[in-house]
């Protein structure tokens, strides 16, 4: 017995260790394809000027004295929070309307929320210009307009995001709960379903706030100016620049994500911590 | 500002007169209640019987305001909240389903309707702990509802409910996902902390036992409509029609001729429930308990009320002894398990009868003799 049972964790440590290399390789490999531009990126932006010039962060310094650049830059951050609060805002009472009231129309929705997915943002920018005239009309013609567009083109993520995190709770039964004790529509959504959810919740604000940060094609064809588009004409004059800038709202992006994911767990963890 | 009346702790708020009037409802073309008309006095636990689907959960609904009706009225304590939203109604209820507040803990979750109330901190604490010590659940009070057994969460649930001190108090099957030994003794819980508040209480099921055990009265619903309300005792020893009998407990289905404000079952005469039920053939619906079996030698002949015992099922303190009477007709008897170890399978029995009065139906085709549960 004593034999076998050893024997058999004999093999089980053999495998454990196997499956530890290959992880190991995969992580490796998969480092490096993310890593190794980044690094190059880095490179690049800090070569001085000439074949023999030392290490410098002259194009790091230079980001500020590009007025233009640290406004579109500006305007992209606007926009991703303002996309990504308004989406929130908007789709979370929906789909929990949706669930609690309308269940037919359902995948309805869930097609409708899917649809930018299956458009290219060229096609959708042909729908959007006519639509645009009237904005500009409304709202005046400021970058932040982009709002409206970005928030279509996030739709799909984020609706999925909440999607999940709210068939991970009984809707229906909480909000009845709620409801009978006293609580009013309001409420319900941001005592009771939004804490319960809060994981999707960041994961729909952050899916926002990447997609927005990196979004190139639409504000360039609709003649806004955010990030990318002020990258992209700065980097025809001056590529270190440019590439600096690229290099630091890749970081930024990254930060965000690792920041959010970081305060979600601890959230989650004092909840569970005090088990014993 | 915030000030709200508190009374004494675990006050009884005397029930309120809680009246259903004539209540329809309809989901497309199925009819969930059909003219539902309810009274239950103040401070009564009624319990609402009936089968799958036949609208308890709807009407509990429709008192909670969680659905409207399409007609009728809903009076509490003399108004009528028919039309108002379900958190204005001040109802408690406690769901089939888990409902706890995830990201709450027991305290808090108690402590949330008093809190949308705009009851203090202190104050608001002090009550929460009230009304788990009156569920025995004091203990448990920081725990999330994850960390505790559904029997717990249940309870932390009636807690909850009974915080707000609700005019009325609603209960959706909130047994039926427990195992039948925490089911038994929490039902008795209810019943309890129900008596000690004194809340008006709707208690809906569709376990006859649980009903029978813990309510004033019990209201035996049949597609949509009251077929009977009555006392426990009542409603089992008394039903009004077939359907309550044959609901409310076991009951066998045996031939009979009525003659002259009697009925003649297997050659014996008993009394009729209704004497001027008219002549002619019924079905009459007899309880297991009211059948008797004496041993009578295998080679008797054969005769209406001789038969064979062919399984007995041992129920503790009683068991219930199939008879086949022949060409299949079987009849369920009731007796005291030291009693029934006489009759064992295969032996040859004559069945006695017991002289209580007989509800009869109209005799259907093929249905001349059975068992129904
Ligand atoms: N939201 C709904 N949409 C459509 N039909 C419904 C809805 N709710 C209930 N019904 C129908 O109304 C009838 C009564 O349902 P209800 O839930 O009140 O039954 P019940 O007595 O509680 O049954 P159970 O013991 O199975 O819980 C059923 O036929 C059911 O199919
Ligand atoms: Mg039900």
């Amino acid at each position: 017995m004593a034999e076998v049972s050893t024997a058999r964790r004999g093999v089980n440590a053999r495998s454990r260790r196997r499956l530890n290399v290959v992880r190991g390789v995969i992580f490796v490999v998969l480092g490096l394809f993310f890593l190794v531009p980044l690094y190059s990126m880095a490179e690049f932006t800090t070569r001085g000027a000439g074949a023999q010039a030392h290490r410098s962060l002259d194009a790091w310094r230079a980001i500020v004295s590009y007025p233009d650049l640290t406004r579109a830059l500006l305007i992209s951050l606007e926009l991703a929070a303002i996309t990504s609060i308004a989406l929130l805002a908007l789709l979370l009472p929906t789909l929990v309307w949706v669930r609690l009231r309308l269940p037919r129309l359902r995948r309805v929705i869930e097609f409708l929320c899917l649809l930018p997915l299956a458009i290219p943002a060229i096609v959708l920018v042909v729908g959007l210009a006519p639509i645009y005239l009237w904005v500009t009309y409304f709202f005046g013609d400021s970058s932040l307009t982009l709002a409206f567009a970005y928030a279509v083109l996030v739709l799909p993520y984020a609706s999925r995001a909440l999607d999940a995190g709210l068939s991970a709770i009984d809707v229906a039964t909480l909000s009845e709960a709620a409801r009978s004790l006293g609580a009013g529509w309001p409420t319900v959504i941001f005592r009771v379903i939004v804490p319960n959810m809060s994981g999707a919740l960041l994961n729909a604000g952050l899916l926002s706030v990447a997609l927005v940060l990196g979004e190139f094609t639409i504000a360039s064809l609709l003649n806004y100016t955010n990030l990318q588009v002020a990258i992209n004409m700065l980097g025809r004059e001056n590529a270190g620049v440019s590439i600096a800038v690229a290099l630091g709202s890749l970081l930024f992006a990254f930060v965000l994500l690792v920041a959010i994911s970081v305060v979600g767990a601890r959230r989650h963890g004092a909840r569970t911590v005090e088990e014993g | 500002m915030t000030e709200v009346q508190v009374s004494a702790p675990t006050t009884t708020r005397a029930g309120v007169e809680v009246r259903l009037e004539d209540l329809q409802r309809r989901y497309g073309t199925v009819t969930a209640l059909d003219g539902l008309s309810l009274t239950m006095e103040p401070g009564e636990l009624v319990a609402l019987l009936g089968p799958s689907g036949c609208g308890k959960t709807t009407a509990l609904r429709l008192v909670a305001g969680l659905e409207d009706a399409d007609s009728g009225r809903i009076v509490v304590g003399g108004k009528d909240v028919t039309g108002l939203p379900a958190n204005r109604r001040d109802m408690g209820m406690v769901f089939q389903a888990y409902s706890l507040f995830p990201n709450m803990t027991a305290r808090q979750n108690v402590a949330f309707g008093l809190r949308l109330r705009g009851v203090g901190a202190g104050e608001r604490t002090k009550r929460a702990g009230e009304m788990l010590e009156l569920v025995g659940l004091s203990a448990q009070s920081d725990r999330y509802a994850h960390q505790m057994s559904g029997g717990q969460q249940q309870r932390v649930a009636l807690a909850r409910a009974l915080a707000i001190r609700p005019t009325v108090l609603l209960l959706d099957e909130p047994l039926s996902a427990l195992d039948a030994r925490v089911r038994a003794q929490l039902r008795d819980e209810i019943r309890r902390v129900q008596l000690e508040v004194g809340t008006t209480t709707l208690f809906v099921t569709h376990d006859q036992e649980e009903a029978l055990a813990i309510a004033d009265r019990v209201g035996v619903m049949r597609a949509g409509r009251l077929e009977q309300l009555g006392s426990p005792s009542d409603v089992y020893a008394r039903p009004r029609t077939p359907f309550v009998a044959e609901f409310v407990g076991l009951s066998n289905r045996l031939a009979g001729h009525v003659n002259g404000g009697t009925v003649d079952i297997l050659g014996l005469r008993l009394p009729l429930v209704d004497p001027t039920t008219p002549d002619g053939g019924v079905t009459a619906i007899v309880r297991p308990e009211a059948v008797g079996l004496r041993n009578v030698p295998d080679d008797t002949g054969q005769d209406a009320l001789v038969g064979t015992v062919v399984a007995t099922a041992f129920l503790g303190a009683i068991s219930r002894v199939t008879v086949d009477l022949g060409g299949g007709a079987l009849v369920l008897a009731q007796l005291p398990t030291s009693e029934a170890a006489d009759h064992p399978a295969g032996s040859r029995v004559r069945l006695t009868l017991r002289p209580d009065p007989v509800l009869v139906t109209p005799l259907a085709v093929g249905e001349a003799a059975g068992v129904t549960a």
